[in-house]
């Protein structure tokens, strides 16, 4: 947890005496690499993309500056937009709650001194490795109405409990595609989440659980009064990060449905990169990633006021 | 995982050893569900066409269908795949090593006039997602006529403000002391980059190695943004191109997933500590 507290601390407290003039011009060379590249495929790019934001352009004529056309149209006119918004916003209440709370039980299991632990963690994390492409791939064929392997469990829940229950056709459902690229999306990146928490949890002071023991506190109000409280932090940052993630969904929308059906999966980075590089709409694309940006930027803001009514910090921390 | 003590005495424990059991349970079903789709993708990948359409599926093929392994291989060039892949992830990766560890330097340990202004512009693009300048990057990429090439799958991605503020965090955790003392000795800052403060990364260094390798390893959408041709696709790139033209073909499309899964998996498994390692340091992950 070291390298986090620091990380807090982005400018140094004590402020240099003077700059030296013999480290003056090393320190520009040594910058030059690193700014040069970022000057030209970050910053400026920045300041590209926001100009590019105000025009109609699709590569082929000149572009043509058309003021805040693109933003008032996506808000104001764009139904597909409107559509792309709310799939995304439903990505993200599904995903980070129930992402946070199963990796947090998890990594609870995973701390515990049983046999066959190691194991257990190798096999967790081994979807974080995979590549999304063909993990998306073999999501799509287990949900398969016909032949999936998914829709062959649920039949034989139907027949031993003998309850009516059949399959829906996931990924061609308006209503079921969603909720199967979600259990993708878990899947793949609970094994990141799990370890983040494995790391929050052994910071945790054993005195703590000593002490709530010799009150009596039963396994249940250890987790609850000591553990999860002592993991807030980390849950805070898990919390902000999973949100980032959501919001940028594209392989799985993209190799799974296609966006599909009926634009049921279509996020907003998937319609960002319709717009650019199958319409050609080169300006509005810029404008829907410039509205993504001020989402992730406005609730990133409210989590981190929020967090001052969740989150414990230790004193001194 | 070691470093994350498996037989941690210090916190949070389980008491009565039936609650093993109900542990051992609850983590078992859970790996199941982890290794499902890994088992069912090699059990489709090796099933003969008549056997991928059965229902209720079966698991085990009657014969081992190891021609679909060929037949992947012959109708898309996976080696090219491979080959691409590993050329932009390891150029990627050594470039933004060189990039961040230099500029890392001079942020945390030269004093220079300007230096919080420039490290704050740094910071503040950590705000901005990558779509925001995925589009005028394109732009410049077809400008300077490399779309399709090397160059446009690995200079852009090589330089990193967040791989840089890594940097900086951690060489200003080594006391300043050393530089002073190499500096009364008549060191150049070079030489202390180099002989003093990099060996003293070993850390970072290798976090952000694997943290960035696999990143540009699976990296999906800015290859497939740049290239074109098959000659330059990335292995997922690639995959996915293969997937638009083999949609029914599920036990070649299986086996192509194989391909592409197996060495990462071997590499985890075999350096599972590093893996975890360094995605628990760099503090990032997933995409």
């Amino acid at each position: 947890m070291d390298e986090r507290t620091s990380a807090l601390n982005l400018i140094p407290r004590r402020r240099w005496r003077r700059w030296r003039a013999d480290q003056q011009w090393e320190a520009y060379l040594f910058l030059l690499p690193s700014f040069a590249g970022f000057l030209v495929f970050t910053a400026l790019p920045i300041i590209g993309s926001l100009a590019l934001s105000f025009a109609r352009w699709n590569l082929l004529t000149p572009p043509q500056l058309i003021g805040l056309a693109n933003y008032t149209q996506l808000i104001g006119q764009d139904p597909i937009f409107r559509r792309v918004a709310w799939n995304t916003a439903f990505f993200i209440v599904t995903i980070v709650p129930s992402q946070i709370i199963l990796s947090l039980l998890f990594a609870v299991a995973l701390n515990q001194p049983i046999r066959g632990v190691k194991v257990y963690r190798l096999i967790y994390f081994m979807p974080v490795v995979a590549t999304i492409v063909a993990a998306a791939l073999v999501f799509q064929w287990m949900f398969n109405r016909d032949f999936g392997i998914v829709s062959a469990v649920i039949w034989k829940l139907g027949e031993w409990t003998g309850l009516p229950i059949s399959p829906p056709d996931w990924l061609n459902s308006t209503v079921w595609a969603k909720p199967a690229v979600v259990i993708l999306t878990l899947w793949k990146n609970m094994g990141f989440s799990i370890v983040i928490y494995l790391a929050g949890l052994q910071a945790i002071p054993k005195e703590l659980y000593d002490a709530a023991e010799v009150d009596g506190a039963s396994a249940w109000q250890r987790f609850r009064y000591v553990t999860v409280p002592m993991v807030s932090p980390t849950t805070f940052f898990l919390a902000v990060i999973l949100m980032i993630g959501a919001f940028q969904l594209f392989s799985e929308p993209y190799v799974m449905t296609r966006g599909g059906p009926a634009q049921a999966t279509l996020t907003i980075v998937y319609y960002i990169y319709q717009n650019a590089f199958e319409f050609g709409r080169m300006g509005k694309a810029a404008a829907i990633a410039w509205v993504l940006f001020i989402f992730i930027f406005a609730f990133t803001f409210l989590q981190t006021r929020l967090q001052r009514r969740w989150v414990h910090y230790e004193a001194g921390e | 995982m070691s470093h994350l003590r498996p037989q941690s005495a210090q916190s949070f424990r389980l008491r009565p050893r039936p609650a093993h059991i109900v542990l051992h349970a609850i983590l078992i079903v859970g790996s199941g569900l982890m290794l499902l789709p890994f088992l069912w993708m090699l059990s489709t990948s090796l099933k003969e066409p008549s056997e991928i359409f059965t229902y209720p599926p079966i698991w085990i093929p009657r014969r081992l269908a190891w021609e679909n392994y060929a037949q992947a291989i012959a109708a898309m060039p996976f080696g090219r795949f491979y080959l691409n892949s590993l050329i932009v992830a390891s150029s990627v990766t050594l470039l933004q090593l060189l990039t961040s560890s230099l500029a890392g330097f001079a942020f945390a340990r030269l004093r220079f006039r300007g230096r919080n202004t420039l490290f704050l512009l740094y910071l503040a693009t950590l705000m901005i997602p990558f779509q925001v300048t995925m589009i005028p990057n394109f732009i410049l990429i077809r400008y300077l006529r490399w779309y399709d090439t090397y160059q446009a799958l690995i200079l852009p991605p090589s330089f990193s403000a967040f791989s840089t503020f890594l940097m900086r965090q951690y060489l200003l955790s080594i006391p300043l002391d050393l530089d002073e003392a190499a500096r009364v000795d008549g060191a150049s800052s070079w030489r202390i980059w180099w002989q003093i403060i990099l060996p003293l990364s070993g850390p970072v260094l290798a976090a952000l190695t694997i943290f960035i390798f696999l990143n540009a390893w699976n990296d999906f959408l800015w290859p497939l943004v740049v290239t074109n041709s098959l000659e330059m696709r990335t292995l997922p790139v690639g995959l996915s191109t293969f997937q638009g033209q083999y949609n029914v073909q599920w036990h070649l499309l299986m086996a192509g997933s194989v391909i592409a899964l197996a060495p990462v998996l071997a590499v985890y498994i075999a350096g599972q500590n590093w893996f975890v390692q360094g995605i628990t340091l760099s503090g990032m992950g997933g995409r």
